[in-house]
């Protein structure tokens, strides 16, 4: 074979594998949810973290509005700290709140913001005051376990006991 | 008693030997590595070889990947509809084929179609006197014959890998969505938000590439090694598809603990 | 026929009392030999004399245990990894099987010398390569594969091949075995021819009598470890030494014993498959 002709189908083989390779991160991987749109900082102090990693969504109504970008402790407040890359074309209230929240029941933990009213937006290196950790299946099955226990107790103790404490 | 002695002095001399091997193995590689130059000075050398060892492997490769991709599909879907999560079959089919299926299997494909026929060229160039035609002609034979061998086949197995998990997952969603009629917008958006850029897919072409060095290497390694008659050529042989095979699993185990734990 | 051995130069391949072997064992023993410019030297002897041990001696391929070889008038033992490949660019080897690059066709074979060590135009290439295919009477052959040509055919490409870059040594590495009367003939002359055109040397290994006698100049003769004679043609004719008359007359037993010599070794491997010696 002529060296022309071998280094058309060569040239073709590396093509192929170039589109292969950018089906695979584009059509089968999360490529197209990066963006290259300039970001601001945002700090969160959560209680617990949960599952959140780093470059999890950062969504408000469902849309992802910024990404994860690092996490830290406060070995001050004994806190985590996560440092979130907020779009800047998305503003949002300097009150707005922070939780942590689980896609589905049991898939990928992401942070998601709720707006508030304040005229004042978040700004760079600003932190979010309100915040809502990730809630932990283990907790959640104690507090259950201990109101239910506390209902009984109560309605063992007097017929019309107080309402248990929601937890 | 002296077949027990003779059996230790047998696994002694076996030890010793693979000790030996590993370490020609290695200055081969090295060699290789040190006259690379000629990939950049001859490049029409490399691509003769990428010609051979890959646009030669394509067939095969693709055609299993479709058959591997299939295959995902029919099995994912069952197990995943015992739990009602069938929608996630996108996701799975695309994370097996990104991680692992692709890398691996393209590799032992690789090791079986295109490391065979480097060792027998090689093993048959040896025994032609061609390799000691070439020292004679002042050519150096590691510089002209295995380096552009060896950056073929690392240049055409992550091609490969890559073709075969795209063909795969376009198998998994014949079966998925035209076959079973799994909804193709949730095939596909669970795949996305599943499979990330960097852990999956990138990690996926790393390992390909290690799992290229690997089994180009040992071709190499056996062909050069290998005795001039066509016993010696046939050992050779073998002992690519096995070392190659036995080297890919074993790379996977390393790779798969480093990249994927967390 | 013969050329005139008076050249003043210095030889350009010289062994002075070398003794070659491979690890513990010794093939050949004090071997003298000089091959100067124009000259064709036939070296001569039975099978498993150590001839091709010494074509690889002079191709450096394998050192000397003992003595110098030197080629060019540069001590091959003593040369650098650079030296050596100069040294081998001034010579060409022809492989008793052709040693041709299967996965070549007959013109790249030819032109691979050309487009490892030289830097000539693609068209530079085509006019040497088809004018030394035409020397060995092949140039209509230069688009054929390797498989698709005979074994005369293919000897005749690497001889091709050996002189495209037109060297000052040619070593042939049993040019005759296997021909047939007529390529025998040709490869005769094809040698003789070269080396008057090209004014170099020709060190022929072979154990064919007639063809070698016909156009050598000098002959050297080996067997049972060392050098045994050595002379022109027609010197060894009327030699009376009881090798040379073996080897020269064909005759099956003499000096070189026609039944191999029992050892140790076969005694005990008669011994365990019962027979009686």
């Amino acid at each position: 074979m002529t060296r022309e002709k071998t280094d058309f189908w060569v040239g073709l083989f590396v093509l192929l594998g170039i589109v292969a390779l950018v089906f695979l991160a584009l059509r089968a991987g999360n490529l197209s949810s990066f963006s290259l749109a300039p970001t601001y900082q945002v700090q969160a102090r959560f209680d617990n973290l949960g599952g959140l990693k780093v470059r999890a969504p950062v969504k408000s109504s469902g849309v992802v509005v910024g990404r994860v970008s690092s996490i830290s402790f406060d070995n001050q407040r004994f806190q985590a700290v996560a440092t979130l890359d907020m779009e800047s074309q998305y503003q949002f209230p300097d009150d707005s709140s922070a939780s942590i929240l689980t896609s589905g029941l049991l898939g990928e933990q992401y942070v998601g913001i709720t707006p508030g009213g304040d005229d004042k937006m978040l700004a760079q290196n600003s932190t979010i005051k309100y915040t809502q950790s990730a809630v932990v299946l283990e907790e959640l099955i104690s507090k259950f376990l201990y109101s239910s226990a506390s209902k009984e107790g109560t309605a063992k103790d007097a017929p019309a006991g107080t309402p248990a404490a929601k937890p | 008693m002296s077949t027990l002695v003779r059996g230790i002095g047998r696994l002694g001399g076996l030890v010793r030997g693979s000790i030996y091997g590993l370490g020609a193995f290695t200055r081969l590689f090295a060699t290789i590595l040190a006259r690379s130059g000629i990939a950049l000075k001859r490049p029409g050398l490399v691509s003769q070889q990428i010609h051979f060892i890959g646009n030669y492997s394509l067939l095969i490769i693709a055609v299993s990947g479709l058959f591997v991709g299939f295959v995902l599909g029919l099995q994912g879907y069952y197990t995943l509809n015992r739990y009602g999560s069938e929608e996630a079959l996108g996701l799975l089919v695309a994370l097996s084929l990104t991680r692992e299926l692709g890398p691996v299997v393209t590799a032992l494909l690789f090791a079986g179609r295109a490391g065979t026929s480097l060792t027998a060229e090689i093993g048959l160039m040896k025994a032609g006197e061609q390799l000691a035609a070439m020292e004679v002609m002042a050519v150096d034979p590691i510089r002209r014959v295995l380096t552009p061998r060896f950056w073929g086949g690392v240049i055409a197995m992550p091609v490969l890998a890559a073709v075969f998990s795209m063909v795969g997952i376009i198998g998994g969603w014949v079966v998925g969505v035209l076959l079973i009629g799994i909804d193709s917008g949730a095939f596909w958006s669970q795949m996305q938000s599943g499979v990330d850029v960097f852990n999956d897919v990138l990690n996926g072409v790393l390992k390909s590439v290690i799992f290229g060095i690997a089994v180009t290497l040992i071709a190499l390694y056996e062909g050069w090694n290998a005795k001039p008659t066509p016993e010696g050529v046939s050992r050779a042989t073998t002992r690519t598809v096995v070392s190659g095979s036995l080297a890919v699993l074993g790379l996977d185990f390393l790779l798969t603990a480093l990249m994927f734990s967390n | 026929m013969t050329s005139d051995a008076t050249s003043a130069s210095n030889p350009l391949l010289l062994f002075k009392d070398v003794t070659l072997g491979y690890g513990g064992f010794t093939v050949l023993a004090d071997i003298d030999i000089e091959v100067r410019r124009g000259q064709v030297v036939a070296l001569m002897g039975g099978s498993g004399s150590g001839k091709t041990t010494l074509l690889r001696a002079a191709t450096g391929q394998i050192l000397p245990l003992r003595g110098t070889i030197t080629a060019f008038g540069q001590d091959i033992a003593a040369a650098s990894a650079g030296q050596l490949q100069a040294l081998r660019q001034r010579m060409g080897v022809l492989f008793q099987q052709g040693a041709l690059f299967t996965d070549l066709n007959v013109f790249e074979n030819v032109a691979f010398p050309l487009r490892e060590h030289t830097q000539v135009s693609e068209s530079q290439i085509v006019e040497r390569v088809l004018d030394k295919l035409d020397a060995v009477g092949l140039r209509a052959a230069a688009h054929l594969g390797i498989s698709e040509i005979s074994g005369g055919m293919a000897r005749r490409v690497a001889l091709a091949r050996a002189i495209v870059l037109e060297p000052e040594l040619i070593l042939y590495d049993e040019p005759f075995a296997g021909l047939d009367p007529i390529s025998l003939g040709i490869t005769a002359q094809l040698i003789r021819n070269l080396t008057d055109r090209l004014d170099c040397a020709s060190v022929l290994i072979t154990h064919d009598v007639a063809e070698s006698f016909a156009i050598a100049d000098t002959v050297y003769m080996v067997g049972q470890g060392k050098l045994l004679a050595s002379g022109r043609p027609d010197d060894l004719t009327q030699s009376s030494d009881p090798y040379v008359r073996q080897f020269l007359n064909g005759e099956p037993d003499g000096p070189i014993a026609f039944n191999y010599p029992e050892t140790p070794a076969f005694a005990q491997w008669l011994q365990q498959h019962g027979g009686r010696s």
